[in-house]
């Protein structure tokens, strides 16, 4: 069914299709997918006015020390004088960004203003910046397919959002670690994220001190297992991939010294991955069967390497993806021929979507996934051609309960087939699409959009319930809301 | 026939046969009610792993100053607790929680586990929400297993609750169960749509039309309650977002299980008690949660009202922490910890624990605060006293292959 390939090609390992898309592919749907993987860097996300991530982090972190530098400024002015005044010529530290609204003049001179320039705010923006440039990638993209994967990669290394300074670096961590490795390596992803300032953080692992290195001797502080734990169970191996509690104690004693360079510590650049030699477990250390240490950095990512060709890492990531392009109910005979692409080819990322979309099994399964509310709410998006200002979408998108960059765990969103059906799940969506509904051109017929954007799909049931509208509106709103638009 | 009768028509056929009409909760009371009362029970899972020896604190252990260092809570001072039982005290963020307890409305079982032994959230979750005797990747929960008992007995046709927009295993399974998520904006849903949309689902997707019709019934209890309209929730000005929003969320799930005819069982879970490093016991990040938890209580509580008496709320977690601190003033993934009971049905006041000690060589694996008491044993006998379930179904559906885990005696007043 060839045209029903179509449905498949922009739904299934799409974002839904823009006004047009399922013609203007209908001839070759599967070579479309294929030639969205020719360039390995579609993924990325160039834009110059996002900054890098360990820019936030060093701007927030100044904008912190100028914070309390000020607040102890004002402490022994008030001991001092009575007044909680300082000398202004005191408290005057450069406003770390370039703010239109704050002059630098105008720095803060009381305790008010010096509330004005908080990290928190900092982080605040980058991170919708970072937001509005992945909405507007995902609406715009003629290559969901790549869009999907970074969506898909970034859930399987995730980090939220919620914890702390996490917030300023999450889009960042994003476009730096994940999106130039969707068509890459695994091992070379794996690398990126494992020793990223945000994963370090969200994980715990710039806090954890190898007791017997020498920071640790004298700080009598220790080692925290967190990341090292994620990396085997949720990264790599998988729950079930054969590991133990060693396993996870010594990949930590490991990953010790993998921590976040900090303007006070020299040889460091503030915001960037710092390997601190001193906080380094000494020794070899046994991780799935092969020993590793005293080679500093390098011990880890040896083991990081190896445990990213590891056969049960290729079964957990083979599993991961079939379960998310088509079911948790996915054939085992696509599972079994991921796993023999990604060892075949050593993690080839490319290599392996090819085997996903040139396997027969992924065009004849039947759409049973409900789409998450993220991709729901960019499909309406797009294929209404709505006007929705990105922060908007980010809103609604947290109204169905995925905001975006909030996993509520390193777990990552879940994604079983009916995950997102709870019963006011499906309600709060018709609400969103009245809400979006509102907003379309009031000309449109809703009949041409629903076999534009369905196609082959598009029911008997669907197609007259549409007609049937009492307005366009709510004919819009019945596309969107029906089952071949909430399924894939 | 019009296409509106037709549209309407299909939607009661639907949620006659899915039994989706909030109508036949009213039942449940009758089923259920062990002597006169009309029991209520909201499950409170808290992910992440709670340290239980930082909420509730053995103040009294020779060991426990030492290995808590500057986690550590004391009967006196600074760092004081609130007094439970001259041995344990409690938090100071939780002053609520200790009137219920001064009350003889709440208690804690201490030095408890799953039978879960390694130090996985998601396996620990896995196990702690099945209710199975190890990990296995269960698809239903046994607060599901025991309300499906429930119905296989006759005696009722209840209805779980779960707050939030994904349902915790606990509640997961055969048994029906509505969910609650808050609601996107005060766009109110237009009839006409709804009947048409139902109308379609009915025609081509059973799964999604039993999903809108339960969501559309469980938007009319949102919308009123025995008292009237649903008053606007009493948010702590302040605190962290996630914070508000459980105090929200355990006060809408009053609002359900007070009503006359509401549901009378219900989960909810709560995320961030993985307290890793600077977990700050009497101020800080664990303080915060545990105060947030506090609140939820005291909203859920109070917006019980006169059901109150009839209520138990069972509150626990994947697994505790380690017993020493760890590096960076956090703690690490343990085995056992605390877990709570309260409400007006309790028979509280007292900190049940078979206390193992803190000494060295008395810790789990060397390293851990070791189980001497059986969560399954606890949530047993809370299932039995409360809502009347049969210790044989205890045994075999609910908790299977746990005919040798007892039910506590006891703890319901």
């Amino acid at each position: 069914m060839p045209q029903h390939d179509a449905v498949t090609a922009l739904r299934r390992f799409g974002l839904g299709p823009k006004p047009g898309d399922m013609k203007k592919i209908a001839g070759d749907p599967r070579g479309y997918l294929l030639a969205s993987l020719s360039d390995k860097t579609a993924a990325k996300i160039d834009n110059p006015q996002l900054e890098p991530s360990h820019v936030v982090y060093a701007e927030a972190q100044e904008a912190q020390l100028a914070q309390r530098l000020a607040q102890a400024l004002v402490k022994e002015a008030t001991k001092a004088n009575g007044s909680p005044v300082p000398p202004a010529a005191a408290v005057t530290p450069q406003p770390p960004v370039a703010n239109p609204m704050q002059p630098t003049e105008m720095a803060p001179k009381t305790t008010a203003g010096i509330a004005d320039v908080r990290p928190a705010q900092i982080r605040r923006d980058a991170l919708n910046e970072e937001l509005a440039a992945r909405i507007e990638r995902a609406i715009a993209t003629d290559s969901a397919l790549v869009e999907r994967l970074a969506l898909f990669w970034s859930n399987h290394f995730c980090v939220s959002s919620a914890k702390g300074p996490v917030r300023g670096l999450a889009g960042g961590y994003e476009r730096e670690a994940v999106r130039p490795h969707v068509l890459g390596r695994f091992a070379d992803m794996l690398r990126a994220v494992e020793s990223h300032p945000a994963m370090l953080i969200f994980l715990d692992n710039q806090v954890s001190i190898g007791p017997n290195s020498k920071a640790g001797k004298n700080r009598g502080k220790g080692l925290n297992e967190n990341l090292a734990r994620e990396i085997l169970e949720l990264h790599t191996l998988g729950v079930n991939g054969g590991y133990a509690q060693d396993d996870v104690t010594n990949l930590a004693r490991l990953l010790t010294g993998w921590t976040v360079g900090q303007a006070n510590v020299e040889q460091s650049e503030p915001g960037k991955f710092f390997f601190a030699a001193p906080r380094h477990e000494p020794g070899q250390w046994a991780v799935a069967g092969k020993r590793y240490g005293d080679e500093g950095q390098r011990s880890a990512e040896k083991a990081l390497d190896d445990l990213a060709r590891h056969p049960s890492t290729a079964r957990h990531i083979a599993t991961k993806l079939a379960r998310h392009f088509v079911s948790q109910n996915a054939p085992p005979t696509l599972v079994a021929a991921l796993e023999k692409t990604f060892r075949d080819t050593d993690g080839d990322l490319a290599m392996v979507t090819r085997t996903l979309v040139s396997s027969t099994e992924v065009w004849s399964h039947p759409a049973t996934k409900i789409v998450p509310p993220y991709d729901f709410t960019i499909s309406v998006v797009r294929g209404l051609q709505l006007q929705q200002k990105p922060a908007e979408l980010v809103r609604l998108t947290s109204l169905l309960g995925q905001p975006v960059w909030q996993v509520p765990s390193p777990k990552g969103w879940p994604d079983d087939d009916d995950a997102w059906m709870g019963p006011s799940a499906i309600r709060e969506r018709l609400r969103i699409a009245e809400r979006l509904a509102r907003d379309v051109d009031k000309m449109v017929d809703p009949r041409g959009i629903a076999d534009d954007l369905l196609g082959a799909a598009l029911s008997d049931v669907t197609r007259q319930a549409i007609a049937r509208a009492e307005t366009r509106e709510q004919g819009l709103e019945l596309l969107v809301m029906a089952p071949e638009f909430l399924r894939r | 026939m019009s296409c509106r009768e037709h549209a309407v028509l299909s939607r009661r056929q639907l949620i006659k046969g899915s039994a989706a009409s909030l109508a036949l909760w009213g039942f449940i009371p009758k089923g259920m009610a062990v002597g006169t009362r009309d029991p209520r029970l909201l499950t409170i899972v808290l992910r992440g792993g709670l340290d239980g020896l930082s909420m509730i604190a053995p103040a009294g252990d020779p060991d426990y100053a030492r290995i808590r260092q500057k986690l550590a809570l004391s009967k006196e001072g600074a760092t004081a607790g609130l007094p439970l039982d001259g041995f344990f005290v409690l938090n100071p963020s939780m002053t609520y929680l200790h009137s219920l307890y001064t009350k003889g409305e709440a208690l804690a079982v201490h030095a408890v586990a799953t039978p879960y032994r390694g130090r996985s959230h998601f396996d620990g979750q896995d196990v702690l929400e099945s209710g199975l005797g190890g990990v296995s990747r269960a698809e239903n929960g046994w607060l599901n297993r025991a309300l499906a008992g429930l119905s296989v007995a006759g005696k009722a046709d209840p209805k779980g609750l779960a707050m939030g927009a994904v349902v915790p295993l606990v509640m997961r399974g055969t048994a029906p169960v509505m969910s609650w998520i808050p609601k996107a904006y005060g766009i109110q849903l237009r009839d006409s749509t709804i009947a048409r949309l139902m109308d379609l689902y009915g025609q081509s997707d059973p799964k999604l039309a039993k999903a809108f019709a339960e969501g559309l019934e469980i938007d009319k209890v949102g919308m009123t309650t025995a008292t009237g309209a649903m008053s606007a929730p009493v948010l702590q000005p302040g605190g962290p977002r996630a914070f508000r929003d459980f105090i929200e969320t355990a006060e809408t799930a009053a609002k359900f299980m007070s009503a006359g005819d509401g549901p009378r069982v219900a989960a909810l879970s709560y995320n961030g008690w993985d307290t890793h490093a600077n977990e700050g016991t009497v101020q800080g990040q664990l303080a915060t949660r545990l105060a947030g938890l506090d609140a939820a209580i005291k909203a859920f509580a109070e917006g019980m009202g006169s059901a109150w008496k009839d209520t138990v709320v069972v509150i626990v977690t994947e697994f505790g922490r380690t017993a020493h601190t760890n590096g960076t003033e956090g703690t690490d993934h343990g085995t056992a910890t605390a877990a709570l009971l309260l409400g007006g049905a309790v028979k509280g006041g007292r900190v049940i624990a078979k206390w193992p000690g803190l000494a060295d060589k008395n810790l789990y694996e060397g390293r851990d605060l070791a189980p001497t008491l059986d969560l399954r044993t606890v949530v047993k006998g809370v299932l039995r006293d409360h809502l009347g379930i049969p210790a044989g179904a205890l045994g075999t559906t609910v908790f299977p292959e746990s005919r040798g885990v007892d039910p506590l005696e006891g703890l319901i007043a």
